[in-house]
């Protein structure tokens, strides 16, 4: 069966089902780990001492909204190329995922800047971009609400979510073209990353959790999202089942 | 295990993304519930959908 056959719905959801368990046990045993790693393995930083430890749940989430954002960029395309039901149910289904894991970055980072930087919030390019992410996420699960006609929605959503990819270059590569308090990458840069072993294990196996924990959630609420179709067009099917027939039209041929 | 001066921080970092992840959980699996629950209620309306295999019986 090719790859593509699980655009089908149907198969999906068979995909999903068998396909869940295991995901959700891998995402458990990583957690396990990293956590272990990050309290027990991992040292204190040189200056910044245990609160270095907030880096473990702050950049995986960081990571993870951005991510986030760029599956539902690439779903949009799937929405208005090819007009794929599933490619709009993987957008839909992932923007509130999205959105609290951009909480996560934002509240974690404010909690890490107060002891570190002597603030909780600055207004610099960094911080305010993912602000702005945090708030397209809300904005499209809001348009989403606000159209009944899901495939209509998908549509305009789709739209929106292509313009807000705009932000995604602006958030990485803020903390190089402007002044920050922000550190800037140490990880995802050309010539390597630059942070010890001891301190990039931990925080590579947290990563791998929470894009396990992505997975599960976003095939989940992806089911959910197949679910609530079926429901609106059996809805609407016993509703126009239910309407009388307009009088003096045409019967039906049996 | 000590975290330092800096305790109150650390904890509440990660009791706020644990709290957010449980969240996220109980959404998805109420909802699921209610969709569930809701295709429940129209089958036992009798309102369905029609299997591949019963649209073949039908034009058979």
């Amino acid at each position: 069966m090719a790859f593509w056959d699980y655009a089908n719905p149907t198969r999906f959801l068979r995909f999903v089902q068998a396909v869940l368990p295991w995901l959700t046990g891998l995402c458990l045993l990583f957690f396990a780990v990293g956590l272990y790693m990050s309290f027990f393995v991992a040292p204190e930083d040189y200056q910044q001492g245990d609160t270095v430890r907030i880096m473990y749940i702050h950049v995986p989430a960081a990571w993870l909204c951005m991510m986030c954002y760029s599956v539902m960029t690439l779903s949009s395309i799937g929405t208005l190329v090819w007009k794929h039901p599933l490619a709009d149910v993987s957008a839909k289904s992932a923007a509130p995922i999205g959105a609290a894991f951009t909480f996560m970055a934002l509240v974690t980072g404010a909690l890490w800047g107060k002891p570190m930087w002597g603030t909780y919030w600055v207004w610099d390019a960094r911080l305010t971009s993912v602000l702005v992410l945090f708030i397209m996420y809300l904005g499209l699960m809001t348009l989403w609400r606000t159209m009944e006609d899901p495939i209509k929605a998908g549509k305009a959503a789709a739209v929106l979510t292509l313009v807000g990819a705009l932000n995604l270059p602006i958030i990485k590569f803020s903390v190089d073209w402007w002044n920050t308090l922000h550190q800037p990458a140490s990880v995802m840069r050309f010539d390597g990353p630059t942070i010890h072993p001891d301190i990039l294990w931990p925080l590579l196996v947290m990563a791998v959790a929470f894009t396990l924990m992505f997975f599960v959630l976003h095939l989940m609420a992806m089911r959910n999202e197949i679910l609530r179709r079926r429901v609106r067009a059996l809805r609407m099917r016993a509703a126009s089942a239910a309407q009388p027939a307009p009088a003096g039209a045409a019967q039906p041929a049996e | 295990m000590d975290l330092g001066p800096h305790a109150g921080f650390i904890l509440a970092s990660y009791g706020l993304c644990l709290m957010t992840a449980l969240i996220l959980i109980a959404w998805v699996r109420l909802d699921k519930a209610a969709q569930e629950k809701a295709l429940n209620d129209l089958a036992d309306r009798g309102i369905k959908r029609a299997r591949p295999e019963d649209r073949s019986s039908e034009a058979s």
